[in-house]
């Protein structure tokens, strides 16, 4: 690392970026090997003395206490005191060293504001200030922009250049080639746990790509158009509670056609969950209607939906979607365990389960040591492929797919991408819902984004970037297109994948 | 540079319809109200009730006709359900609730005393206040070792077991020595040694905390119960007869009218127990200690990355917790009574109840353990002037209400995220 130098560090998820991050960072310990800093061999034996060395990291999932203050978080670690053994907080002066931090760097935050009030962009610029309280040389960002809204990506790409001006260092963690190539001044390339090359940033996309993965990989999806047909999921009115008793989803109405993908885009946390989980019969209607083929499927048990022919990728696999500890032949009848082949009466039949297990691991490419392994111990990408060869092999009539590659290799997206679609053509109704633009962007026929709780806009799917980016954070440009038309003005910017313009005032409070 | 966007708290409004939770406190209130002003009122007599300044029936008073009284502070009361129902700003919601539930109490005392038999019409204020103070005082320390461990992530059942221990070694080393400071220094001892199981096998080998801790109460009990039989049954004057610490009266501060003999002509462990819900409060609110006791059980992975040493924190919290527990136990042996066989007798899982009634914070422990402290307190009065409500049925009301508020009718009660979480890195 050279001072005032942003280095990425590009790899799939599971390469091995945040395990080298987090060594570096003191909180693992490294097996073999050392780590120099101005030349000198360092030892770090926890975050205290990583700090001390002046490197600091924002982690993927934000190391910030969500009852405390906005003062109490950055000063947690490195508190002022009065009053000798007493320690009492010198809350004045954390406060004024926060706002003279946000001053220099032009990162504005309220001192006093509870961090669980903030929004995510807000957090994730608290923990930059925190780390920059420290005096710190060296800031690993992990993963930053996975959470953001397009425009929030900027303002952050924007910070990243203002530190770096300042003379700071940065180490960028990512999977995303845009923003790798919009910012970095130089590209290291990660693969099982190995450095496998260094670009600049004028390499192109699919040079990059292929280090990552290390075979050439198609990085948009190919499809043919959809035929639509008749509707087959029909939401209305929809109005769903959060586990808080917060409202999540306020009102929606969809329509999902057999034989198109509708994807649902919107950052975390706007009620997408909470829309598939209601449509799922896993969290109770308050008011509205789910209609599958005809049928009012609100009310129904999730059994009842399934078996009615719905597939189901749950956004969580390791929680809601796999029983970790029970074989992946186990995992692929877990919705049919009971049914002939599988079962009868109080009985199940371990040979037939076996029998259609070693198909399905095969017609699915699900690398594993063998049938009976506990699915835990295979990679995310072939756990995800369990699910959905799970998902797959009953005959449905909608298949919903939530966030279907999040911490997914590369050479599996494009597998489950393809599955996706070729369950498109062959007449399903598919839903997948993302926070993934592109993916969305890819997979989808029509886009709905959600901003809390509503579809705030349905979209076709070369609808520019920028377009879906403000109608993620909320701004919803009165040029909408009307619900269920297809075409959206165009105007030449559209899908390259690169940042959001810096043209728009981006803020999320407008709306 | 681009816009930055000025930081954005608006939360999602929820909406609730009429019937907030404010609302529905209000109409219980309400009802709670008639009840008090149609049947205490009816059954209250025209005899004077007298809530005397004093120990007995003797000096100053407050009196007012029973009827009467009865029938006014259940007005008030239905005046604070009435407003509460109309709806008042969210920062007068637990005043105007206070004021409710207190005059509910009064319009009830009213007809208590004044049904009472002649010659008993009177309720002495210093006796009652002194009551509800030494009955609330193990609680006290029960619930302040309970915020000790929660706050910083570690769930303690066992606060039952560190009150005996710290009974049972007070007891025992202040009979050995002869020297009451000896056996408070056994007594924290004694707590200590529980937690430092608790926070071994919690923090160290990652057992289940809740089980750990009932299984040390359980430990407790056995292994002072055996000793009980051993030495102290045997020989009461060498192992069971420890000098105990008289009342120290607190020039000036004793002079104030009821509160002053109530609360201070009392025992050093009345003293330090009000002053450690104090220090507790402030240490944790306002010092590095308290942030980083905080963060350890909100968040200890944060602060972990920040260079708290979390598991450290978490030990020496325990370890504090078993220290107060320890005292409090021998508030009794060293205070009030010998040692007996498990004389702790619950009062440690009520001092949970009162931990979570006051949602984890010493001042909130505080008013929840005096809230208990006086039903029990009330209890023994009526039994004392032959009241017509069984007492059984008066010490069992805490409790519901306990249930109520843990139930989330008194406002959320949010645990330390990380309470009963053990920290494993990575």
């Amino acid at each position: 690392m050279e001072p005032g130098e942003i280095h990425a560090l590009l790899g799939e998820n599971g390469a091995g970026k945040s395990t080298l991050m987090n060594v570096l960072y003191g909180l693992y310990q490294p097996d073999e090997g050392e780590i120099l800093v101005d030349g000198k061999p360092l030892k770090l034996r926890g975050p205290s003395d990583a700090i001390a060395a002046g490197i600091g990291m924002v982690h993927q999932h934000f190391m910030l206490v969500p009852v405390f203050t906005v003062a109490e978080n950055i000063m947690l670690g490195a508190e002022q005191v009065r009053g000798g053994i007493a320690g009492f907080l010198d809350r004045r002066r954390a406060r004024r060293e926060v706002a003279e931090v946000s001053e220099r760097y032009n990162l504005r935050v309220d001192p006093d504001a509870v961090i669980e009030d903030l929004p995510v962009g807000i957090q994730q610029r608290v923990e930059i200030v925190k780390a920059l309280t420290r005096d710190v040389d060296l800031l690993i960002l992990d993963e930053p922009t996975a959470v953001l809204t397009p425009q929030e990506t900027e303002e952050l790409l924007t910070v990243m250049r203002s530190l770096k001006a300042a003379g700071k260092s940065i180490v960028f963690i990512t999977h995303k080639l845009g923003e790798v190539k919009a910012i970095a001044d130089r590209i290291t390339v990660i693969r099982r746990g190995k450095t496998v090359g260094t670009a600049s940033p004028e390499a192109s996309r699919d040079e990059l790509a292929a280090l990552m993965v290390g075979r050439s990989v198609r990085l948009t999806v190919e499809k043919s158009p959809a035929t639509p047909r008749e509707p087959m999921l029909e939401v209305a009115g929809l109005v769903v509670d959060d586990d808080r008793q917060v409202r999540a989803v306020d009102g929606v109405d969809l329509t999902v056609r057999a034989g198109e993908v509708l994807g649902v885009a919107g950052v975390q946390g706007n009620g997408q969950t909470e829309l598939i989980e209601a449509i799922m019969g896993l969290r109770p209607v308050l008011a509205g209607t789910v209609s599958l083929a005809g049928d009012r499927i609100d009310g129904w048990t999730t059994k009842k939906v399934l078996r009615a022919g719905v597939g189901y990728v749950p956004e969580d696999r390791s929680v809601d979607g796999l029983v970790k500890e029970f074989s992946v032949a186990e995992n692929l009848v877990l919705d049919i365990y009971d049914r002939p082949p599988f079962g009868a009466g109080l009985a199940i039949k371990p040979d037939a389960i076996a029998a259609s297990a070693k198909e399905r691991i095969e017609q699915f490419d699900v690398r594993t040591s063998s049938a009976d392994a506990p699915v835990g111990t295979l990679s995310g990408g072939n756990q995800q492929k369990v699910i959905v060869a799970r998902e797959l092999s009953r005959p449905l009539k909608l298949f919903i797919a939530a966030q279907p590659t999040r911490g997914v290799d590369v050479g599996s997206i494009e597998f489950i991408h393809s599955r996706i679609i070729r369950e498109r053509d062959i007449g399903t109704a598919v839903m997948v819902v993302s926070s993934e633009l592109d993916e969305v962007i890819g997979l989808a026929d029509r886009i709905a984004v959600m901003y809390r709780g509503r579809i705030i806009g349905i979209v076709g799917p070369d609808t520019p970037r920028e377009e879906i980016g403000l109608l993620m954070a909320g701004i919803s440009p009165d040029a909408a297109p009307e619900r269920g038309a297809v075409a959206a003005p165009t105007d030449g910017t559209a899908t390259d994948g690169g940042p959001a313009s810096d043209a728009r005032p981006a803020s999320e409070d407008e709306a | 540079m681009s816009t930055m966007a000025v930081p954005d708290v608006a939360v999602a409004a929820v909406d609730e319809g009429f019937w907030t939770r404010n609302r529905k406190v209000g109409l219980v209130l309400l009802a709670l109200g008639l009840l008090s002003a149609v049947l205490f009122g009816a059954l209250a007599t025209d005899q004077q009730a007298r809530f005397t300044l004093s120990d007995d029936a003797a000096g100053a008073a407050l009196e007012i006709n029973g009827t009467i009284g009865a029938i006014l502070f259940g007005i008030i009361t239905i005046a604070a359900g009435a407003a509460l129902l109309a709806g008042v700003p969210k920062r007068w919601f637990l005043p105007v609730l206070g004021v409710g539930l207190v005059a509910f109490v009064l319009s009830f005392l009213c007809w208590q005393v004044s049904a009472a038999p002649t010659g008993q019409n009177f309720m002495p204020l210093v006796n009652i206040i002194r009551g509800t103070f030494i009955l609330a005082l193990p609680l006290i320390f029960g619930a302040l070792a309970g915020v000790l461990c929660e706050r910083s992530g570690v769930v303690n059942v066992a606060i039952e077991g560190q009150l005996l221990m710290g009974a049972f070694s007070g007891a025992l080393f202040g009979s050995l020595s002869g020297n009451v400071w000896v056996g408070l220094v056994a007594a924290a001892i004694g707590g200590a040694f529980i937690s430092l199981l608790l926070a071994v096998f919690a923090i160290r080998y990652l057992v289940d905390q809740v089980v750990i801790g009932i299984v040390l109460n359980l430990l407790a009990v056995g292994v002072t119960g055996f000793l009980y039989e051993r030495l102290m049954q045997t020989d009461a004057t060498k192992y069971n007869s420890s000098p105990r610490f008289g009342n120290w009266n607190i020039p000036l501060l004793e002079d104030i009218p009821v509160l002053g003999p109530a609360l201070f002509r009392g025992n050093i462990f009345l003293y330090l127990g009000l002053l450690l819900v104090l220090v507790i409060h402030i240490g944790l609110f306002r010092t590095r200690w308290g942030l980083r006791t905080r963060s350890v059980g909100e968040h200890p992975t944060a602060a972990d990355t920040l260079g708290v040493k979390v598991l450290r924190v978490r030990y020496r919290n325990v370890l504090l917790a078993g220290v107060v527990a320890g005292i409090g136990g021998a508030s009794y042996t060293l205070a009030l009574y010998s040692f007996t066989k498990n004389m702790i007798g619950g009062k440690g899982f009520i001092a949970l109840a009162a931990l979570i009634f006051g949602r984890w914070n010493p001042t909130g422990a505080l008013l929840a353990a005096l809230f208990f402290g006086f039903a029990d307190q009330l209890a023994t009065y009526l039994g004392a002037i032959n009241s017509a409500i069984p007492s059984q049925f008066l010490a069992m009301l805490p409790y519901l209400a306990t249930i109520l508020a843990v139930a989330g009718l008194v406002g959320r009660v949010r645990a330390p995220a990380a309470d009963g979480k053990p920290y494993v890195k990575g």
